[in-house]
């Protein structure tokens, strides 16, 4: 099948980093990283236009002081707790992904948004709400300053601050291995599934 | 780690093996299809060149984009990108051998109507979609879980998802629902107990006296909103109220091969000494109805409670966003939610969009009229749903009362649609989620409410106790007058 080859290289991700941008705040919901009216599109293409669309202008629909129009380019997102809570939508960390993002820090996500990060080879990684406050700050203080995500060694780096961070178990093991694009894994397993579905009482097909 | 749940059973039953990186292959037995979702998975299908595995499991429904409005439901529809999705979906759904319940079917709806209604969702079955209230069949004693696009590439391309087993939370609802307080409210005060995100890494088990006397469509209001409480996925044990209600629906078998399901259902249940990981129990005697207050569905009170102080909270979190909400709302702190102006009044949604969701508000509607400064809007959950109210001349008692009775669709729940808040409105709704900007202006405001407050909220054009509808003498019903407290 002409899948994600396992072995290439380039699947595995053992480190991310570049520049961050903090994007503070509880809660952080799917209908405010992409709302719903963006997602009558029929492909993720132009998603990175509408990531944060209204957070972002001002009510004259100019753009306002929000820290993704401060800090363009940048590849770490830093954020607090339950972020991207909500819907299910997967145009959340898509955009995310296309306007730049390689990897996401935080206090905790919602778990589909977690799934999906893993699905699009995003590490999240996670720690406590004083490190996280203080790396937003150091952002801040140096927006052209480099974080590094090591996904392997479970740490973050920004200016001469190593601190430790936790990855999910599932999450690191699948980005470090490059089995994240999960399709061609269980592909493989086709059948061992067609046993599972024989013994299902309400499968008969 | 939790043993003998129907969770653990439904999950051992479905899992095919566990993968190098220590999360297990899961079978999907169900997996629903919308518009919005899937037309990316379906192309990384065809840029791969595989064939859909399972097409036979799959259903197809279209309601997120749907316009409500009878007039603009012909094809192509006026907005082309509303056209383009549905065509997408037309064209996927077609070219892979899967069901759609198109337009023409009658039987097109939002996904988690219209699969319980038809008998698709079971009991002991894992169900998945592209859409986080996948949760709702969760109240047949399945597993539904909400997916992102690209595991609904891998269940077209596999049938499975690669998922982690969840801890299971057990909640024991005790005591008996008042007049006027319905399923809604008890999910409502779930959340409010537990939180926003208290159900993260849970699975809920929904449990005691208050939920095995609900009937399936509340079981489905309350499953439907576990998301909302953090929780990915939220069942019921299957009993006689969900055998009843499966049996001779149209993708039920009959007779024996009834019998032979039913003995299944009846085994995937949780076991009397089952281990749960966790256990609390919530008294809803004596509740009364609940209403939002804020810009998250943890921000909810009683109406006989004042809206809080962000002081009132422990956590920093939850002391910031409620100063947020505050603002947003335009309300203070101390004030009652009872008078709160209402601008819109939505009935509908995957949460409250079925048949005994508009009877009973009906019961609200007859013999009385929409504020003249509320705009109504009742958009039945599906097309079985609205046929079946019309059937019951339910639909005539919305109408006569000043609502516009509509085509079924997700409609002002997300305003992906049409239907929209404008400038900074305030809907009373039956949906499920007060975010910030959902409704479709970002300075609307939402107060998320059962359908028989929504209905009363028509009414008076404000925030009201829905009680007073139900008696002549309505002394037990409250007003603003004996919540508000004067703010220190």
């Amino acid at each position: 099948m002409p899948a994600v080859d396992p072995e290439a290289d380039d699947n595995h991700i053992t480190e991310v980093g570049g520049t961050g941008v903090p994007i503070p705040g509880d809660d952080i919901d799917t209908d405010q990283i992409l709302p719903a009216r963006f997602m009558k599109e029929v492909t993720f293409d132009n998603m990175a236009e509408y990531l944060f669309y209204d957070a972002r202008r001002d009510d004259d629909d100019e753009l306002n002081d929000h820290p993704l129009n401060r800090f363009e380019g940048a590849n770490i997102a830093v954020v607090n707790t339950n972020f991207g809570c909500g819907s299910s939508r997967e145009h959340a960390p898509q955009a995310l992904m296309r306007w730049g993002i390689d990897g996401m820090i935080g206090e905790s996500y919602a778990e589909i948004f977690a799934d999906n990060c893993k699905s699009l080879g995003i590490p999240a990684a996670t720690t406590d709400h004083e490190t996280v406050t203080e790396i937003q700050q150091w952002i801040e203080d140096n927006p052209d300053g480099n974080i590094d995500i090591d996904v392997e060694d479970e740490t973050v780096t920004y200016g001469d601050t190593t601190v430790d961070v936790d990855i999910d178990d599932a999450m690191q093991e699948a980005l470090v291995e490059g089995i994240w694009d999960t399709t061609a894994l269980m592909y493989s397993n086709m059948s061992k599934v067609e046993q599972t579905v024989a013994d299902l009482p309400y499968a008969d097909d | 780690m939790s043993e003998g749940t129907l969770y653990d059973k439904v999950w051992d039953k479905h899992k095919v093996t566990e993968l190098p990186n220590g999360q297990d292959q899961l079978f999907i037995g169900l997996h629903l299809v919308h518009e919005v979702t899937s037309p990316q998975a379906f192309a990384m299908l065809r840029e791969r060149d595989i064939e859909v595995a399972y097409p036979e499991r799959t259903f197809a429904t279209t309601d997120h984009i749907v316009p409500t409005q009878e007039e603009k439901r012909k094809r192509p529809l006026e907005d082309e990108k509303s056209e383009e999705m549905l065509d997408a979906l037309t064209t996927n759904t077609g070219d892979n051998g899967i069901t759609f319940f198109d337009f023409e079917s009658g039987k097109q709806g939002i996904t988690h109507v219209v699969a319980p209604e038809l008998g698709l969702s079971q009991p002991g079955m894992t169900v998945a979609c592209g859409d986080s209230h996948t949760a709702t069949h969760g109240a047949f004693g399945s597993i539904g879980v909400g997916v992102g696009t690209s595991q609904i590439r891998d269940i077209l391309a596999t049938g499975c998802i690669a998922a982690e087993k969840q801890q299971v939370r057990r909640i024991n609802v005790e005591g008996s629902l008042g007049e006027g307080v319905f399923a809604k409210d008890i999910i409502l005060k779930i959340i409010q107990e537990l939180g926003v995100d208290g159900g993260v890494g849970h699975v809920y088990e929904y449990g005691g006296p208050a939920i095995e006397e609900l009937d399936m469509e509340g079981r489905l209001a309350i499953c439907n909103m576990s998301i909302e409480g953090g929780a990915r996925a939220g069942y019921i044990n299957p009993d006689q109220t969900t055998y009843d209600y499966l049996e001779g629906r149209e993708y039920v078998p009959e007779g024996e091969a009834f019998e032979e399901l039913k003995s299944y259902w009846g085994s995937v249940a949780s076991d009397e000494d089952a281990v749960y990981d966790d256990e609390v129990t919530i008294d809803v005697d004596d509740i009364d109805p609940l209403v939002t207050w804020g810009i998250n569905p943890g921000q909810v009170v009683e109406i006989s409670q004042p809206v809080p102080s962000p002081d009132d909270f422990d956590a920093r979190t939850d002391r910031e966003a409620a100063e947020q909400a505050l603002e947003h709302m335009d309300i203070e702190a101390g004030q009652s939610m009872l008078g709160y102006d209402v601008d819109v009044a939505f009935l509908g949604t995957c949460t409250n969009g079925r048949v005994t969701d508009f009877a009973r508000a009906a019961e609200i509607l007859e013999g009385n009229t929409v504020d003249d400064d509320v705009r109504a809007l009742a958009v039945p959950g599906s097309e079985t749903v609205r046929a079946e109210c019309e059937a019951r001349g339910i639909d005539e008692t919305f109408i006569e009362a000043g609502f516009q009775w509509r085509r079924a669709g997700c409609s002002m729940c997300l305003a992906m649609n049409e239907d929209s808040l404008e400038g900074d409105e305030v809907c009373a709704s039956s949906s499920n989620r007060n975010f910030i900007g959902r409704q479709g202006s970002k300075e609307g405001r939402t107060v998320l409410m059962s359908p028989v407050m929504v209905a009363a909220a028509a009414v008076e054009g404000e925030v009201t106790d829905v009680r007073r509808f139900y008696d002549d003498d309505p002394a037990d019903a409250l007003t603003a007058d004996d919540v508000s407290e004067v703010a220190d």
